[in-house]
């Protein structure tokens, strides 16, 4: 059998190092990488679109005879157009950036601490509890915001929060808090109990214990919730959409929808460069920990 | 100074009772082993020790204060787990140190115990490694490590030495005893090898099914158990159990063990037996109290012969398989002076290591 490979390959076949890894392998991995191809493809094309599209000038773009799948120059002057015309750098990306970061502090610290109760604690009705966690995190954002209206109404009697950020870091967490709590839980629950009863042992308190040593080990389990949960506020539309009125105080998401579409008028040239501004913080994020995340997302999963 | 006492303790998990009412002392730096089949309540004891686990009733005292509502990290108590449960992200000796800095101990001084524990243990070089780059003897060890640095009160082992191969348990058996030696400390060490008992034990704890069958040295439980389980369980390979008769003949007593096998039973023990007269007892003796025929004087002595249905060389000695009756039992030889499978040999049994057993209360009388 080997000898037919070789001869197959060919005068390449002789390459330094060709021989160390065999043929087989280097097939698989051809036959894996080709395989992904498609997905690749599929998942990068939208995002290709956006960037080509950003850089065209009006003409190019309404040029109905012209491939829409390259551009012919580079032109700023989208670019230009959201800075100056718009509220998108000092006020939409600064919005989205505290709510995020707000967010995502409060969502994954309660959700953390909830999550390690409902894993560990033997209090009564701890599984009813983590199941009410769970249906929460069921009830559809679109039924939720009709009372949460009504919430921000009422809260805004006593303190103004409606169309301000303040009403989005105070409910993103409705859905975030559930959702970082049942994946949290499952990833405690991986965690190896003597472990932390050692800890017991050598003299630290259950808050010792879960500081150093528990959250410590989940590390992959938090970077994972912590990345979902940027995400998750960094795209929301909703809640933003509902709350928040006031051109000056809207995130991205609604800034673009609401600003650079104008009845049935498309500003397809800043609506593409605004969509590629605001992709490219999750897409940086998601590079720089992609390790984390996956085996954040395993380790959760199997249990 | 830490004894430790046990005082009606039970345990519940909802309804299932897993501790059924156990008393036991263990005094000043004793090794007690508990041992007992699996399920039988020994995680569950070692873990109220500890205080990992709510006590449901009874009391638990070490040195002269009940502990009963102390939280574990007051307790002064080390335990090593059966997986080692070791701070995956620490290095060993972060490890070691843990709970030395945790009391607030002088930096010096916490340096000083890690390298003299490192030392004792032998893992000198392994300090700076990270448990997952370490092999499971040195897992095991650098467990062993984190519970001595601390210079406890107490040490508890839950099986620490079952996960490892054959080879390396034994050797750690020795490296246990080593230190225990070095280290005086109470120990209270769970297995359920009991070759690991007797040799470690100051005193053994035999348990079943959440109760204690008996406690008393390695000798006393190997060679005057109290109980049937007790019998059957120490001892390997185990004791041989088969049903007979206990009958008086001319001022003696015997025990007839098939139709055409009957032993006297040793003259000092006329009374104890006394009222087994008739009634269908089992006879208990050790594979090794059954050997080759032998020369002998002694008048505890007696010769038999019996078919050879299988033979278990063991090097120094070979198992030879028997039938009495219908049972089948494990006798214990010199090779040489053992038969081929299916040809007869001569025995010797020795009465004066018999032991009758009650069937109805698994007493040992
Ligand atoms: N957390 C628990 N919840 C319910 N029952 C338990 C729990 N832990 C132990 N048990 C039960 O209590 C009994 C004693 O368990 P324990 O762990 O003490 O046994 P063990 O002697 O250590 O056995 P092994 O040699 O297998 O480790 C068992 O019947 C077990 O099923
Ligand atoms: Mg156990």
């Amino acid at each position: 059998m080997s000898s037919d490979t070789t001869t197959l390959t060919g005068s390449t076949g002789r390459e330094v190092g060709v021989n160390k890894v065999p043929i087989w392998r280097r097939r698989k991995a051809a036959a894996n990488y080709i395989a992904l191809l498609p997905y690749v493809f599929f998942a990068l094309f939208p995002f290709y679109i956006m960037g080509i599209t950003s850089i065209k000038t009006d003409e190019e773009i309404n040029n109905l005879g012209q491939s829409p799948f390259w551009a012919t120059g580079i032109a700023t002057e989208h670019y230009v157009y959201l800075a100056n015309n718009t509220s998108f750098f000092n006020h939409w990306f600064v919005n989205t950036l505290i709510v995020t970061v707000a967010v995502t502090i409060i969502s994954v610290s309660i959700g953390t601490l909830a999550a390690y109760a409902l894993a560990r604690l033997r209090f009564r009705g701890v599984e009813v509890f983590g199941v009410a966690v769970f249906i929460t995190y069921l009830i559809p954002q679109t039924l939720l915001f009709i009372p949460l209206i009504d919430v921000i109404n009422t809260i805004d009697e006593v303190v103004p929060i409606r169309d301000t950020y303040w009403s989005l870091i105070l409910t993103y967490p409705t859905f975030l808090i559930p959702f970082v709590t049942w994946l949290l839980m499952g990833y405690f629950k991986t965690i190896p109990v003597e472990v932390e009863e050692c800890a017991y042992l050598d003299g630290c308190s259950r808050l010792g214990a879960l500081i150093r040593v528990v959250l410590p080990m989940a590390i992959p389990g938090i970077m994972c919730a912590i990345l979902f949960s940027i995400t998750l506020s960094w795209n929301e539309l909703l809640y933003s959409l509902v709350f928040i009125q006031n051109e000056t105080a809207k995130t991205i998401s609604v800034g673009v929808i609401t600003e650079l579409i104008r009845g049935d008028i498309y500003y397809w040239g800043s609506l593409m460069a605004a969509c590629f501004i605001g992709a490219l913080p999750i897409i940086m994020i998601y590079g720089f920990f992609m390790d984390y995340f996956t085996s954040g997302l395993t380790a959760g999963a199997i249990k | 100074m830490a004894e430790i006492q046990l005082r009606d303790l039970w345990k519940y998990y909802d309804d299932v009772a897993a501790v059924r009412g156990i008393n036991l002392d263990i005094e000043h730096n004793e090794f007690i082993a508990l041992v007992g089949p699996s399920g039988c309540g020994k995680t569950t004891t070692l873990r109220m020790i500890a205080g990992l686990e709510d006590i449901t009733a009874g009391d638990i005292s070490v040195g002269d204060r009940i502990v009963n509502e102390v939280a574990p990290k007051d307790r002064d108590i080390a335990m090593v787990f059966q997986n080692y449960a070791l701070y995956p992200h620490m290095s060993v000796f972060q490890n070691m140190s843990f709970g030395l800095k945790l009391r607030k101990t002088a930096k010096e001084e916490i340096e000083r115990r890690v390298n003299l524990a490192a030392e004792i243990l032998n893992i000198e070089e392994l300090l700076e490694r990270r448990p997952k780059q370490l092999s499971g003897g040195q897992r095991q060890r650098v467990a062993m490590g984190r519970a001595i640095v601390r210079d406890p009160q107490v040490f508890l082992f839950d099986e620490p030495l079952s996960n490892l191969d054959a080879k390396l348990r034994v050797q750690m058996r020795t490296e246990i005893k080593k230190i225990h030696q070095r280290v005086k400390t109470t120990v209270v060490y769970v297995t359920h090898d009991q070759v690991e008992a007797m040799t470690l034990a100051d005193r053994i704890v035999v348990m079943n099914e959440g109760v204690i069958e008996q406690v008393g040295s390695p000798e006393e439980m190997y060679d005057a158990p109290e109980t049937l389980f007790v019998a059957a369980f120490i001892g390997s390979p185990s004791m041989n159990f088969i049903p007979c008769r206990v009958e008086a003949n001319n001022g003696g007593l015997s025990v007839r063990l098939s139709d055409d096998l009957t032993f006297p039973v040793p003259g000092d023990r006329n009374d104890r037996y006394g009222s087994c007269v008739g009634k269908e007892m089992l006879f208990g003796i050790r594979p090794e109290h059954i050997t080759d025929k032998r020369p002998h004087t002694d008048p505890t002595h007696h010769d038999f012969t019996s078919d050879v249905i299988v033979l278990e060389p063991m090097g120094i000695d070979t198992m030879v398989f028997i039938n009495i009756g219908e049972t089948e039992i494990t006798t214990r030889s010199r090779p040489r002076a053992v038969s081929q499978v299916g040809e007869t040999m001569d025995f010797t049994i020795d009465m004066a290591h018999m032991h009758l057993i009650d069937p109805e209360t698994e007493k040992v009388l």
